[in-house]
């Protein structure tokens, strides 16, 4: 039995400029996992090979043992969702918006919208509490509630694998855990997939059950939260000293930053 | 939904409407005139003047502006999709540069003399000519870039229109008399296959177009969410380029240039329906036509018994409706943010 998402030494990147290299990671079907690292550490060049923008250099990426550069793109929109930090917003309407997502799964030549493809983005805009909006403009929503209807037309593609990018880091807390929770519930319930970019250490080790912390273009370290967050990876890969806690309802890793006056004042013996 | 299928079909009942309408006004009005009622008794009275006026004038000029005005408008429809950029159209890339330039070449050499047909072909020529040249120059390294296709439309514009003045300087008095009015534009075409191929064309390309609605619709939300929704991006923004372009090309060719018919019968069309492009492409093709066929009316009449260039007609009151409705927008922007 192979595993459901199998990513064989990929190496990616732009031109002859900056690649990720090297990433092998396996994934069983309905893991959480979020990838962490600083900027240009090369997270989200991965999405972009993972789907497809970005031609793979070397390597392979088998989603349920199937090679997704065999893939057309159609084929894969209907097992691989994407949202990002920032959406293309255009002056469509909320449901119209959330319908696109249904849009790999039309037949040739069909002309309207199934009724079917309707009650699939009301019901995904129920959960994510976006139908009050449906009749609205996406440009007239705020940043919140653009991002859940976002994630409403993600999940109307069924997806096996979805992938987010950043999707809450310019969020305020109330939408922030809105949004995770969500996503949690679909991952327990639907067995969904997913894999998160997550700049926010505290949130990625509360919600996800695996994290692959990368620098440089390629994997620094990868397993449990709690074996991955420890204050000597997060120093090093981030160059930044901080503390790492337990948080003591979940028993999971948190981790708070420490500033520089307080160093210079030699706190040590938090540590 | 429902209720918008329904909303969909009277925006096309509508412009059907008027679209009749237009074109009866286009077959009743100019020098002589032709009541209504009379049109079917007079099309059965092959021995009249009016039948001779409706058969050879009036009825070809009414067809060539459905055709024209219809290819047009859905060319810059089609186009500010594939650009995402309202102000996009087919004579922003070039194309109308490269046809003018041929044309241009083609009274210059005198080879117009030879045959009535080698204008619109040279015009024709002259557009894909360009077209092709914009369209390698864009492909980069990573594929084809819009935004490169655009600017280098842009610059190519610029080029051809230097060289066309540089012909027009070294050439007789006669012959830029030719040029200038064919660049004025007309809807007076003779040659009725040239019409027939016209109507044919842009019906066919209409349809055609229909068989990208839905990647249209995802390509609003720019090419790579497009990518992610199933569709190859790549591939429908360089078929739909060749459609727009052929469409652009022949329109051209028979009638000259007549501008902002592509830039601002969409952009209003837009507005009023909405930016689906399952009613957008229709709703563009019939507007334009009946816009066009309008203007036509008018270019004949105003100063009857001459006849005005259309294309200052299309120009003036195409330009004018688009300021008004800039203003308009920038206020209604305006009213959002303040809200």
């Amino acid at each position: 039995m192979s595993s459901f998402l199998d990513i064989q030494n990929l190496s990616c990147g732009y031109g002859n400029g900056f690649r990720t290299h090297d990433i092998r990671l396996t994934l069983a079907e309905g893991s959480f996992a979020g990838i962490i690292g600083p900027n240009g550490s090369g997270k989200t060049t991965l999405f972009k090979g993972i789907s497809g923008s970005l031609p793979l250099k070397t390597g392979r990426i088998l989603l349920e043992g199937e090679d997704l550069s065999t893939l057309s793109w159609r084929e894969k929109a209907q097992k691989l969702a994407i949202v990002s930090q920032f959406s293309q917003i255009a002056d469509l309407t909320v449901e119209e918006y959330v319908l696109m997502g249904r849009l790999p799964f039309r037949r040739q030549f069909q002309f309207f919208d199934r009724k079917e493809d309707i009650e699939i983005a009301h019901h995904y805009m129920q959960l994510t509490n976006t139908y009050r909006l449906r009749h609205k403009s996406m440009e007239e929503l705020s940043g919140g509630e653009q991002q859940m209807a976002n994630i409403a037309s993600a999940l109307s593609q069924h997806p096996r694998l979805l992938l987010l990018d950043e999707p809450t880091s310019h969020l305020d807390i109330t939408h922030q855990m809105q949004f995770l929770n969500l996503i949690q519930r679909m991952n327990e319930e639907m067995k969904l997939t997913v894999m998160m970019i997550v700049h926010d250490l505290s949130l990625a080790a509360e919600y996800c059950d695996f994290l692959l912390m990368m620098k440089d273009g390629t994997t620094y370290c990868q397993g449990l939260p709690e074996e991955v967050l420890t204050y000597e990876h997060i120093e090093h890969v981030y160059n930044t000293v901080v503390i790492v806690k337990t948080n003591p309802v979940s028993g999971k890793p948190v981790v708070f930053p420490v500033s520089e006056r307080r160093l210079r004042d030699g706190n040590q013996e938090i540590r | 939904m429902q209720q918008e299928q329904g909303r969909w079909a009277i925006y096309v009942l509508l412009l059907l409407a008027a679209l009749t309408g237009a074109a009866l006004l286009s077959l009743g009005m100019g020098e002589i005139s032709i009541p209504f009622a009379d049109i079917p008794r007079l099309l059965a009275d092959k021995e009249s003047t009016e039948y001779g006026v409706l058969a050879y004038i009036r009825i070809p000029r009414t067809l060539l502006g459905f055709a024209i005005g219809g290819s047009l408008s859905l060319a810059g429809a089609i186009l500010q999709g594939i650009y995402r950029n309202p102000l996009v159209e087919p004579y922003t890339l070039g194309i109308s540069g490269g046809a003018s330039l041929g044309v241009t070449f083609a009274i210059v050499s005198g080879l117009h003399l030879l045959n009535v047909l080698f204008l619109p072909l040279a015009g024709f020529i002259g557009a894909f000519a360009i077209i092709f040249l914009v369209y390698t120059l864009s492909l980069g390294k990573g594929g084809l870039s819009v935004n490169r296709m655009l600017l280098i439309g842009v610059m190519i514009s610029f080029i051809s229109s230097s060289l066309m003045m540089f012909l027009m300087s070294v050439t007789s008095a006669e012959n830029i008399h030719g040029i200038v009015f064919w660049i004025m534009g007309s809807l007076n075409e003779s040659n009725s296959t040239m019409i027939t191929l016209m109507v044919v064309l842009s019906v066919f390309c209409l349809l055609v177009s229909y068989l990208f609605v839905m990647p249209l619709n995802a390509l609003r939300l720019g090419e790579e969410k497009a990518r992610h929704l199933g569709f190859n991006a790549n591939g429908v923004i360089r078929i739909l380029f060749i459609i727009t372009s052929l469409l652009t090309g022949a329109c051209i060719s028979v009638a000259g240039i007549i501008g902002f018919v592509g830039l601002v019968i969409p952009h209003i069309v837009r507005l009023w329906v909405g930016t689906d492009y399952r009613i957008l492409l229709i709703a563009s093709f019939l507007s334009g036509s009946t816009f066009l066929i309008l203007c036509d009316v008018l270019a004949r009449t105003i100063i009857a018994p001459n006849e005005l260039p259309i294309g200052v007609i299309t120009g003036i009151v195409g330009g004018v409706a688009f300021i008004l409705l800039l203003n308009n927008t920038k206020r209604k922007e305006l009213k959002a943010r303040n809200a």
